[in-house]
């Protein structure tokens, strides 16, 4: 029974990662359309910020979340505003062009501060562990699901309780009419895609302490947030964490069951599959086409 | 101007005649003077400098360029200088083998430092057997290799576990949890450590792989809890190495019941994991950042003065090191007219230097080399210390696991 609910909890942290990898990605694939393949790009500007910050300005992890938010979306802000929007974010192109972006922002960071793996500092406060129903669990990994939680929360209610929110939802409904309401949208959509991009940033700050540091870190990370997000139905927050969570208790499981090897092979066959059966992914947001 | 026949065979009889006194290589069999000419010997460095393993093999080029740099300051080798050419093989097997080809055959390299993975070894072997070239290999690796095309100067798996295992067994108990990325240097590893505990009567609770580049250890930290091992034997590589390291120490685990024993972790996984997560557990390799001789005082300060004082030197930047000098020495011992890559093999059978680690030789029988095992544990620090050093170098013998083989001057033999 205990290994079932360490199993539970595991799986619980390892979908927590999944969602804050993913969300940036769900809000800018799920409301522009744009398949964003500097989304890992994006994740490892955040990690190598907060190195940045740590080493040379004395900032903490927790300290510096903000400022590491702000940067990232600003990069993000400046690639849409000058690369996407010229594209008139038009799926294929964008692919492409994000796809560069990726591969200059790794080579440029390369270049800048060396291909060697960087060094995090774990929050002090939160590198114990604590008890979760009776199971020692990392309190850093019972912060990382908070904050996972916490970020889903204030994205929803951006997306549903604010005026740039719906005038976001409008566009996704409607961009001439919404244009024709006096909705500037390559505005909204210059804000959405820096808020995404921020997010990401946020996600590769705060995984960076558990896991490594390095100019291509971002790749791994692009991949199981596709997976995410294409699983929880495009367009769908809820989806998203709703597949988040199942796809960490299941990599989870199978791993402890078989090993990580045969989990992530088998993970990605039920996803597979699954498109196969039902390509709109596990839930879908009614919108009028 | 129009060609006849007449004029165009004209113009090639007198290129062919050109040919034949202007390039003499072409004909006459001792073409290898071009091996050192004008007074430059061109060796290729070929280690990733972008890609995934650019991590550690940017660190194995800089300590190369760094022997290099040092011989020529000094005079060269006999008058003639080292001339590195430096290709990027961007962490890709088959960017390797067209690299390693542009260097042999394009270049004329009469020998190429590089690799650290094993794929991507084999995936240039084919080059340097079929040009009948040399290969100086600086990577511990799993042995199980013989080939008289390349020197190998990182240990084999008897070099790094003869002493290791059994001192883990005495010092903490005979279950062993062997976990390693999924690819062919930890099962090798971990084939040889299964044949040691078997002599030791030890259990192998779980034997478990993870796919390169895997980062989400919290399920094998929850069978490591539940099987309850003596010692987690680690042949996990790269960034991988980082993320266990973290979350073993976020979840709680405690180094002085449950030890980490790695063949993989150096100094630079450590700097990138940082002092707090290394310390306490343990690594066996034939040289250590801290290791006190002259040689390694001299080669660790050379190292951060060039490259920078933050930079750590580290168990196969040492080889990549103290390779290039047996390089040198070994074409000292060659006229120039002889210089040739098969020369210079036959040559380096048998030479022996002080390298940072202490005196190392090439073992002329299977061109693998003499090494000095270490024991030490990583202190908070971010350096090691070491805890038991050999008192006798170690023969390299790289089909330890596999008794009814082994590799001599003749190839690989096998005993029926």
């Amino acid at each position: 029974m205990d290994q079932f609910i360490e199993q539970i909890v595991t799986g619980l942290s390892i979908g927590s990662i999944l969602l804050l990898v993913a969300l940036g990605l769900s809000i800018i694939y799920g409301s522009m359309g744009i398949i964003n393949l500097a989304h890992g790009e994006f994740v490892m500007l955040g990690a190598y910020a907060a190195w940045v910050f740590h080493t040379y300005l004395g900032l903490g992890l927790l300290a510096s979340l903000v400022p590491i938010f702000l940067v990232v979306a600003a990069f993000g802000w400046v690639i849409e505003r000058y690369v996407l929007s010229l594209l008139n974010n038009r799926p294929l192109d964008t692919i492409l062009a994000t796809w560069g972006v990726g591969i200059m922002l790794q080579q440029a960071v390369r270049l800048m501060v060396g291909s060697e793996l960087r060094y995090v500092q774990l929050p002090p406060a939160l590198s114990n562990s604590m008890d979760v129903f009776g199971i020692p669990v990392s309190s850093y990994r019972v912060f990382l699901f908070v904050v996972s939680i916490a970020l889903f929360g204030a994205t929803w209610l951006l997306m549903n309780r604010t005026t740039v929110g719906m005038k976001l939802r409008a566009i996704i409904q409607d961009r001439s009419v919404a244009a024709s309401f006096g909705i500037n949208a390559k505005r909204v959509y210059a804000l959405t895609f820096a808020y995404g991009a921020g997010l990401a940033g946020l996600a590769g700050a705060l995984v960076s302490p558990l896991k490594s540091v390095s100019p291509d870190m971002g790749t791994g990370y692009v991949v199981d947030a596709f997976m995410v997000v294409v699983l929880g139905g495009v367009q769908s927050l809820a989806g998203t964490v709703a597949s988040a969570f199942i796809l960490g208790e299941l990599s989870g499981g199978i791993a402890f069951l078989q090993n990580d090897t045969v989990a992530k092979a088998i993970v990605l066959l039920a996803i597979v599959v699954l498109i196969r059966f039902r390509p709109e992914g596990l839930f879908t947001a009614r919108v009028r086409a | 101007m129009s060609i006849s026949r007449r004029t165009l065979l004209r113009n090639t009889a007198a290129l062919g005649a050109f040919a034949g006194a202007g390039l003499p290589h072409i004909w006459i069999k001792n073409a290898d003077l071009a091996y050192a000419a004008g007074g430059e010997i061109k060796v290729g460095v070929l280690f990733s400098l972008t890609g995934t393993t650019a991590i550690i093999e940017e660190s194995l080029n800089k300590a190369t360029l760094l022997a290099i740099e040092e011989i020529n300051a000094a005079g060269g080798i006999k008058g003639s200088k080292i001339v590195p050419i430096v290709e990027d093989p961007a962490s890709d097997p088959a960017t390797f083998s067209e690299k390693a080809r542009k260097l042999v055959v394009g270049d004329k390299c009469v020998s190429v430092f590089g690799s650290y993975t094993s794929a991507s070894r084999k995936a240039v072997l084919p080059v340097f057997e079929r040009q009948n070239n040399l290969y100086w290999y600086p990577t511990l690796y799993e042995g199980r290799e013989c080939s008289k095309n390349v020197i190998y100067t990182g240990a084999v798996p008897n070099q790094q576990q003869d002493e290791f295992v059994p001192w883990l067994v005495k010092k903490f108990g005979k279950k062993f949890y062997l976990i390693g990325s999924n690819y062919i240097y930890p099962k090798e590893e971990n084939n040889y450590c299964k044949k040691l505990l078997e002599k030791l009567g030890g259990e192998v609770v779980a034997e478990e792989y993870v796919p390169l580049g895997h980062s989400e250890f919290s399920s094998v930290i929850n069978k490591i809890r539940s099987t309850q091992p003596n010692v987690i034997f680690s042949t996990v590589v790269g960034d991988s190495v980082v993320a266990l390291h973290r979350q073993y120490k976020a979840a709680g685990l405690d180094p002085e019941k449950m030890p980490m024993a790695s063949l993989t972790t150096s100094e630079n996984e450590v700097a990138a994991m940082g002092g707090e997560a290394a310390a306490g557990h343990f690594t066996s390799a034939p040289y250590f950042m801290v290791h006190k001789s002259p040689e390694n005082e001299k080669f660790v300060e050379a190292y951060k003065k060039r490259w920078g004082a933050d930079k750590v030197t580290h168990f196969v930047s040492e080889a990549c090191y103290f390779q290039t000098y047996l390089f040198k020495q070994a074409v000292e011992k060659l006229a120039t007219s002889d210089l040739t890559p098969p020369n210079i093999r036959d040559a380096v059978k048998g030479e022996a230097m002080i390298a940072p680690q202490g005196k190392v030789q090439i073992e002329p029988e299977n061109l693998h080399t003499w090494l000095w095992p270490k024991i030490a544990q990583a202190k908070s620090n971010g350096q090691f210390e070491i805890l038991v050093e050999a008192k006798e170098w170690l023969k390299p013998v790289p089909y330890a696991a596999y008794p009814g083989q082994s590799c001599t001057e003749k190839g690989l033999v096998e005993k029926s």
